[in-house]
């Protein structure tokens, strides 16, 4: 469900589902600044995350978000920048 | 002219999956054909299929593959791993260049195209897969199996319907001919999910009877039409002097093909099967005697299975070759039917055994000699395979022991 | 054996700004462009809201009321475009052997359209899960499996050789030209009904588009959206179209005293295995492609007077493909008109790849050469010629064109006068 925050627990959920899991990678273990690249997620896997993450928060997140946040903890914060927004806004 | 020939085999049939369990079932006449499970079929007039079971693509795939691709790619995918297996083949070991890819398909990843349109139809476009622009398409398997395995030799994908098993399998033939080492071939059809049902049902020919070993009856008096399958085979072909080189077990040659398209309905013109047979045997450089069994395509509708019967009698004279169809124990699997022929053939190349046309009790109309309810012993030298595509798809191969 | 040379004789297209061959190179050497605002639906919730659509009402091209309700569009544009070829070639085809006499048509997505619009009807606009077969039309099964497409010309022309649909995505349009030419090329047959066509223009390819933002979304300027090889360039444009070829035996056209527009010299197929929808920046496997298709045509990389690019309008694609025409033709890359047509007609899917071989064949016959439209700003990474906004007056006598697709595929045709490819 869509709460006020974004967190690592909610992409790491979202990743596994979308673009399931890297063998040899292990999500669990302390991944928020490494590369998606290196977690096994290239262009494709992340649109596909960009997309569950924009319809279960209701939001758009710029075209370069993916692409610039190379890291969980630089998409984590890209994403609550949205959820920060007043949805009146 | 370059002799091809099978190396390795990959087979996933609804009777079994693995050469082996495929063989043991298809020798001793078992079904893989029973009511659908996939979805609850109560609703429609066709209910039974010949379904895969068992198959766990985690079990054999990489987690980040499973949520991009369909069944019939995840199946796809673990019998060419099985096939290259087979073939003694490691990919890294030899150039990329060397090695291409040439499968056929039906409908696609029908399934998963199915669920997109679901999506976009209930929810809207922003549900839709970043997957959808190639998950379904016709070329992914070839995709899939070129990016897996580090293919990058020339690769292509036929569709024509279910002759497009043998036309891929010829169009492997050709780009080894032309040069390549090692073509991954054959193909796997899956589209038993209710949006490819309704459409198979719409093409009028699926059986409505609800009993497995009453519903799929080629030559029969009371064929009424196919039941549908999952599944086929891939095959890996290689040069024959290049398999010899690498010390490969060969299980045959793909010695001839012929394919015809019928003339337009309504233009008096004869149909074309029987001029595909005679290209196939005159490419293969067989006369009608070195053959010594036809697996027909097999089609259990009234008069196609009457164009098939008069096409094989007119080529070898009544009753003047054994004739089997043992997808009556698989049901119909579109463009991965014929690979899976092509594989059972070898098979039966290697045990000299021709396997049986399952249920079914010739009809008096035909003048076969249709090997029915059990297996027949014979030396197996040369094998002649038929399949037959909607709209007039006729292909024909002759397949051979490796002399 | 005789080697068996392999030329066009006959051309028909069907692309968007216009029926017809004559329409078609008149757009081309006019630079104009051909995409706009989609109405073949409300496009408001899509992200890409434009498109080439073709003004194609099948009536009034004599296509009876039971043809166009059995054939999804891109098989009535397949089967317009080889009624155009087959009247252009000349060929008697009554007086050929229909078993000598075959098919190729590739094809991308097939029916995509027809499947998208029957699964509303049988779902009842996507609400029911276990679809409703009492809803679905007879013909149904043709859209199910597209080999129809073959199917269908193969009725038009007669032919009862071989037939097929060739679908390899992107390059399908080149790859079953290829097909037919090994088809006849060893012996198989001799004269091959060939080409491509798709017509995806519907919401589920939008949406799978949109989705990996692969189409542009410069939705206020429709007109000029499609900017290949330009700065500014943000994505394709989804086209739809068909062209289709007769081809045949090079001696028996010229016993017949056919016009033959071009030989196909050399064709080559690759895949990158690297990646289902992303390519590499060095373009390494589509310059073997291009380097084998010139080694068949016998004929060295200086001898390319044109390139007809892919040329999508992404920018992964334009690095890839300048970095493959650097790699497989040396200097001579920078001497070479590239150019896109794209630009002008959209991204047909697996049709463009033929259309794009139309209109290289149509090239050296007027020995011009169809300019990139739009190409206003340079990309400082894509530095050869390509033919900026309008076309080109230049000897042409031997063409490359290539194309690029999802599942890695690369494809490379050679295009040359007869007379100056050596046997």
């Amino acid at each position: 469900m869509a709460t006020n925050t974004f967190t690592i627990e909610d992409l790491k959920r979202i990743l596994l589902e979308g673009a399931g899991e890297e063998e040899g990678v292990d999500l669990n273990g302390d991944i928020l600044d490494t590369d998606f690249e290196e977690l096994g997620y290239e262009s494709l896997a992340l649109l596909e995350t960009g997309g569950r993450i924009e319809r279960e928060y209701g939001i758009t997140l710029d075209d370069e978000a993916l692409t610039e946040n190379r890291t969980p903890r630089a998409l984590i914060a890209a994403v609550n920048t949205h959820l920060e927004v007043p949805a009146a806004a | 002219m370059t002799k091809v020939v099978v190396t390795g085999l990959g087979i996933a049939a609804p009777n079994g999956t693995g050469a082996e369990e495929y063989w043991a079932a298809t020798r001793g006449g078992k079904t893989g054909i029973g009511r659908i499970t996939r979805f609850d079929p109560a609703r429609y007039p066709s209910q039974l299929a010949g379904e895969i079971k068992g198959f766990d693509a985690e079990r054999h795939l990489p987690g980040r593959l499973l949520p991009q691709t369909d069944r019939m790619t995840q199946i796809a995918l673990a019998a060419t791993d099985w096939a290259l297996a087979d073939a003694g083949v490691r990919p890294g070991d030899m150039s990329d260049y060397d090695m291409g890819v040439v499968t056929a398909s039906s409908s696609g990843g029908f399934e998963f195209g199915q669920n997109e349109l679901r999506k976009l139809w209930s929810l809207g476009s922003k549900h839709v897969s970043a997957y959808q622009s190639f998950a379904w398409f016709y070329a992914v398997n070839s995709g899939q199996i070129s990016i897996r395995n580090g293919m990058k030799g020339p690769s292509g994908v036929v569709v024509s319907d279910q002759a497009g098993g043998l036309d891929a399998l010829a169009h492997a033939r050709r780009q080894i001919r032309k040069g390549t080492r090692l073509i991954v071939t054959g193909s796997i059809d899956a589209s038993i999910c209710p949006w490819g049902w309704v459409a198979q049902i719409a093409g009028g020919r699926l059986s409505t009877n609800d009993h497995p070993d009453r519903a799929y009856l080629p030559f029969d008096a009371e064929a009424g039409g196919h039941v549908p399958g999952e599944g086929g085979a891939i095959l890996i072909m290689e040069n024959a002097d290049g398999a010899r080189d690498r010390g490969a077990r060969v299980y045959g040659e793909f010695a001839g093909y012929g394919t015809t398209f019928d003339p337009k309905p309504g233009s008096g013109r004869p149909p074309g099967l029987r001029k595909a047979i005679e290209l196939a045997l005159a490419d293969a450089e067989a006369e009608p005697g070195d053959i010594d069994v036809v697996f027909a395509d097999a089609a259990a509708v009234p008069e196609q299975d009457r164009t098939e019967a008069e096409a094989i009698t007119a080529v070898f004279g009544p009753s003047g070759v054994p004739v089997t169809a043992p997808k009556t124990m698989t049901g119909r699997l579109y463009s991965g039917a014929a690979p899976l022929d092509v594989a059972t053939a070898l098979l039966a190349i290697e045990e000299g055994l021709i396997p049986p046309t399952t249920n079914v009790e010739q009809s008096a109309e035909y003048d076969l000699d249709l090997v029915t309810g059990r297996p027949r012993t014979a030396a197996v030298r040369a094998v002649l395979v038929l399949a037959r595509g909607e709209g007039g798809f006729n292909s024909a191969a002759v397949i051979r022991d490796a002399r | 054996m005789t080697h068996r040379r392999v030329v066009i004789t006959g051309i028909g297209v069907t692309a968007p700004g216009g029926i017809g061959r004559k329409n078609f190179w008149s757009l081309l050497s006019e630079g104009r462009t051909a995409t706009r605002g989609i109405t073949f639906f409300d496009p408001s919730q899509f992200r890409s809201q434009v498109a080439a659509e073709i003004d194609f009402d099948p009536e009034a091209h004599g296509f009876s009321p039971h043809e166009i309700r059995r054939m999804d569009r891109a098989a009535l544009l397949a089967v317009l475009s080889a009624r155009e070829a087959v009247a252009d070639s000349g060929l008697d085809f009554a007086g050929v052997d229909p078993h000598r006499m075959g098919v190729t048509i590739g094809s991308a997505v097939g029916a995509t359209m027809g499947l998208d619009q029957e699964y509303r009807v049988v779902s009842d606009g996507g609400r029911l899960d276990l679809v409703d077969h009492h809803y679905a039309v007879p013909h149904l099964y043709n859209h199910f499996v597209p080999s129809s497409f073959a199917a269908e010309v193969a009725w038009e022309v007669g032919a009862e050789g071989p037939a097929t649909v060739v679908s390899t995505g992107c390059t399908s349009g080149i790859d079953s030209v290829g097909h037919a030419v090994d088809v006849i090329r060893e012996g198989t047959a001799d004269v091959m009904v060939t080409g491509a066509s798709d017509a995806p223009i519907s919401p589920i390819t939008m949406a799978c588009f949109d989705a990996i933002k692969a189409t542009t979304a410069r939705n206020d300027d429709a007109e000029h959206a499609s900017r290949p090889f330009d700065g500014t360039r943000n994505g394709f444009v989804l086209g739809e179209g068909s062209a289709v070829f007769v081809l045949e035996e090079l001696e028996s056209a010229r016993r017949r005293g056919a016009h033959i527009y071009a030989e196909i010299a050399g064709y080559a197929s690759r895949c990158n295995a690297f990646h289902m929808t992303g390519l590499r920046p060095d373009g390494n496997e589509m310059a073997e492609a291009i380097r084998v298709a010139l080694g068949e045509a016998r004929l060295p990389a200086d001898s390319v007077d044109y390139i007809n690019a892919h040329g999508s309008g992404t920018k992964q694609n334009d690095r890839h493909e300048t970095a493959a025409f650097k790699k497989s033709l040396g200097d001579h890359a920078y001497r070479t008109p590239v150019s896109s047509i794209k630009s002008m007609v959209g991204h047909s899917l697996g049709a463009i790849g033929s259309i794009e071989i139309a209109a290289s064949a149509l090239a050296m016959e007027h020995h011009v050469v169809p300019p990139t439209a739009n190409l206003h700003t340079p990309d400082p990474e894509c530095d050869l010629d390509y033919v900026p906004l309008t076309a080109r007056e230049h000897r042409t006598d031997t063409v490359l064109s290539v194309g690029s697709g999802f599942g890695g595929f690369q494809s490379a045709m050679v295009l040359a006068r007869p007379d100056r490819s050596v046997a």
